[in-house]
């Protein structure tokens, strides 16, 4: 009896008490989220929004299916092996007739000309000269009014854009098109750089990682022996490069690297140099100032785990019988890998960003494939490609990361 | 210019300790262990007349001269900053003496790297390489020796049996307790077989009966493998309960080299008695002196009759150092030399003793330890009684 009732009282006690628990754990994660919230929203409004929107340019464009929609339907069952039919051609006069008056036909040749470079002129005088035109056969007078109409190529054009989402942006980003019968192909010579532009990249990426790693460890060692008095000042010189902005040091670069500059002046004056070195516009000059402006990046989480290693690791090798270069070598640096790892990363994901330095300091053939996405959005206004490349290089970068994580492990990583 | 200066700063203050050192040599010469800084020539650790500074101004390590014999357990104990760990450093080839020379098996190490010295060391914070698993750290030294792997495995084995730690070999530092890291560190230290061993306030980060039980064990383990140890310590407990000699430490000078035994019974100067368990201290002045016992007069409260340790002459101020447990309650008239009357004040009941605050002598922080036998019932605040002491157990010494 007495067993029953304890047992009882017991479950009657244990429910309320997972449910006070539970409203406790709700309220203390309403409070969570509520902290974190703006900048959820911030983050979510200015940056994976725009930033889904330019991924989906990469893949999607309905300029041709919005403003050709008689063409591209009549297109649908064509099998690109001859010329299309006369109701083909009729459809297209119409679209371009319309386009003409609605004034979108600059938008149509735009387009077209993307993948048929030069073909805008051609599409548009074929517009204006249409609307001159009262009724058809159209095949024979278009033919007539521009040979382009008289190749298939355009009409693979046309018929691929019946499709509102297209992967001619990234084909393009990996040197590849489509032929007229829309068989997937290399770019011819002239038109495939981007694989190039991208190893570029990772090779400029990789050299300034080595060289900050190279000069910014001994520094951070020093950093982390010296007493603070002392370390203090190089510390500050160190950060330098961090107070100051990318592009007042670059045009610092600028002045120091040209043909008249200081380096060459210095060099020509000790009789080293009996002409300027071509060191602006160089590869030379870009890894230069792009090593100047990274060191931070990849010394201070070096330093901070530097920091954090007890001197009496290296004390106990060398009682154990390690001579100096021994223990630092096995006992010392491995301890410093995660700040190693960590300071490399951040350098080098910075670096495959990079866009004003080689801009500024370096020639045609150092340019990054930020420099592409930057010229496609200002001066080409083909957001298609530069999503495409962007996008290209997002994955890249979180491929490599992910790589990175396999083989050294998120957990050894160490900001600070 | 420094150099003189300091060479005159360290005349002025080697004379009480050089004085205390001579006397303690008199005082023990029939004990078996070798009682100060003459074990002969054969003394495995010398320091002969070491100096040191780090600024060139203030001497961390003021003149000092020690020996320790092979196999010996030897203890530097002393409050923080005295330079116990700036003694050790210079032994383990840290730092080099300003001054002086360091003798190892009869060589001089003024000018050997640390990992030439074959010296093994326990470090405060234990120092294992948190990149390593237990065995890996235990092979360390065994690899730089180049040993051949049997041999190495079979010694990393024996080690990790000697401190218990068998089943965590393949474990890394982080996933031990802190007495498992601590005997890692002990084992690390010793798988090479050094002849000696430095410990440097191994157990400091210990709680109580953790550093109780590894106490024991590497009591143990040094009288197993016979190596020399020099432990550093500022816990006088450990320190009586481990060694075979101490050397107590005062801002860079050593106080006095005893045995254990001796250091508690008979400190030679009111440093060491402070230091050294709980003692009553009564300052006086000599007014007969007739070794080895002299005649104290405590201003307005009266004469006591102490044994001159290290005093002046007549006339000369002196401190009596008093041990709280040797104060007799009640004794019989006459039956001591020195008897007073006494009120208690206070009463701290501890268990197995308990300590009563008492007014003698003029002064009233005056303690007795009692034991928790027959007969304290009666000592409650308020009661007025006789407290009594033999002469040996009051110590005259020089005031600091
Ligand atoms: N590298 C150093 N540079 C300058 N001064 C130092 C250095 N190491 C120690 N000192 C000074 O030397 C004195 C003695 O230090 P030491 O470490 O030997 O003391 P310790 O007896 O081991 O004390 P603790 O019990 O606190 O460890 C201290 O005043 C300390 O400030
Ligand atoms: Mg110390």
């Amino acid at each position: 009896m007495a067993l029953t009732m304890g047992s009882m009282s017991g479950s009657t006690v244990q429910l309320p008490l997972r449910t006070k628990l539970q409203r406790v754990e709700r309220r203390r994660k309403l409070r969570a989220f509520a902290l974190v919230l703006p900048l959820l929203l911030f983050i979510l409004i200015t940056f994976v929004l725009p930033l889904s929107r330019m991924m989906r340019s990469a893949i999607h464009d309905d300029t041709l299916s919005l403003l050709m929609p008689r063409t591209t339907a009549a297109l649908r069952d064509w099998d690109g092996k001859e010329l299309p039919e006369e109701r083909v051609y009729d459809a297209l006069a119409k679209d371009l007739k319309r386009a003409w008056m609605e004034k979108t036909v600059g938008k149509v040749s735009l387009r077209v000309n993307y993948e048929l470079p030069g073909a805008a002129s051609q599409v548009k005088s074929s517009a204006r000269k249409l609307s001159g035109l009262s009724g058809g056969p159209y095949k024979a007078a278009l033919i007539g009014i521009s040979p382009l109409w008289g190749e298939r190529d355009v009409w693979g054009v046309l018929k691929r854009g019946g499709s509102s989402y297209t992967g001619f942006y990234l084909l393009r980003s990996i040197d590849f098109e489509y032929n007229a019968n829309s068989r997937i192909v290399a770019s011819p010579g002239e038109k495939a750089i981007f694989r190039d532009v991208f190893l570029r990249t990772l090779m400029i990426s990789i050299t300034v990682t080595a060289a900050t790693l190279l000069l910014g460890f001994p520094v951070a060692y020093l950093l982390a022996k010296l007493p603070p008095s002392t370390s203090n000042l190089l510390m500050i010189v160190v950060l330098l490069p961090f107070w100051v902005s990318v592009l007042l040091l670059t045009t610092a670069w600028v002045v120091l690297l040209q043909d008249n500059g200081v380096i060459n002046g210095i060099l020509m004056s000790l009789h080293i140099l009996s002409e300027p070195a071509k060191l602006l516009y160089s590869r030379f000059g870009t890894v230069l100032a792009m090593t100047h402006i990274q060191l931070p990046f990849t010394l201070l989480p070096i330093y901070s785990v530097m920091k954090s290693i007890s001197p009496s690791h290296v004390r106990a090798a060398r009682s154990l019988g390690a001579g100096p270069f021994y223990a630092f070598w096995k006992v010392y640096f491995p301890q410093t890998l995660p700040g190693i790892a960590a300071g490399c990363l951040l350098t080098f994901i910075l670096c495959l960003g990079y866009y004003i330095t080689p801009a500024l300091v370096g020639g045609p053939g150092d340019q990054m494939i930020s420099n592409f996405v930057a010229a496609y959005t200002n001066q080409q206004l083909n957001w298609g490609m530069a999503s495409a490349l962007g996008a290209i290089l997002l994955t890249a970068t979180l491929l490599l990361y992910i790589v990175f994580n396999k083989l050294v492990g998120a957990d050894r990583i160490k900001i600070g | 210019m420094l150099q003189l200066n300091r060479k005159q700063a360290y005349k002025g203050l080697q004379h009480p300790g050089g004085e205390l050192v001579l006397r303690q040599s008199a005082a023990t010469k029939s004990s078996l262990m070798p009682p100060n800084g003459h074990v002969g020539d054969d003394a495995f650790v010398r320091f002969a007349g070491i100096q040191k500074t780090y600024d060139g101004e203030a001497l961390i390590v003021k003149d000092l001269n020690l020996d320790i014999a092979r196999g010996e357990f030897f203890t530097m104990l002393g409050p923080s900053g005295s330079g116990k760990t700036t003694t050790l450093m210079m032994l383990a080839g840290f730092e080099v003496p300003t001054e002086g020379s360091i003798f190892l098996a009869g060589r001089s190490i003024g000018t050997m790297p640390p990992h030439k010295r074959d010296i093994g060391m326990v470090f405060q914070n234990y120092a294992l390489f948190p990149h390593m698993t237990v065995e890996e750290n235990l092979a360390f030294p065994l690899k730089v020796r180049k040993l051949p792997k049997p041999e190495m495995e079979a010694r990393i084995k024996r080690a990790l049996e000697m401190v218990r730690l068998s089943a965590q070999g393949k474990r890394r530092p982080a996933q031990l307790s802190g007495g498992q890291q601590q005997r890692v560190a002990l084992a690390r230290a010793l798988v090479f077989e050094p002849k000696l061993v430095l410990m440097d306030e191994p157990l400091g980060a210990l709680d109580k009966q953790l550093r109780e039980e590894m106490q024991f064990e590497i009591k143990h383990i040094h009288e197993n493998l016979g190596v020399t140890v020099v432990y550093v310590t500022h816990d006088q407990g450990e320190a009586l309960t481990m060694s075979d000699r101490i050397a107590v430490f005062n801002d860079g000078v050593i106080q006095q080299i005893a045995k254990p035994a001796e250091l508690y019974e008979r400190p030679e100067n009111v440093f060491v008695a402070k230091f050294i368990g709980e003692n009553n201290q009564l300052s006086g002045k000599i007014i007969a002196l007739n070794e080895p016992a002299c005649t104290v007069e405590m201003p307005g409260a009266g004469i006591i009759q102490a044994l001159a340790v290290n005093v002046g002459m007549v006339e000369q101020p002196t401190v009596l150092s008093l041990r709280p447990e040797r104060v007799k309650l009640n004794p019989l008239p006459g039956s001591l030399p020195n008897i007073f009357s006494a009120k208690v004040m206070e009463v701290i009941y501890l268990g197995d003793h308990i300590r009563a605050r008492m007014s003698v002598c003029g002064r009233d922080d005056f303690v007795v330890k009692l034991s928790n036998s027959e007969g304290i019932a009666h000592v409650e605040p308020g009661v007025e009684m006789t407290l009594g002491w033999k002469m040996e157990d009051c110590r005259a010494l020089r005031p600091s």
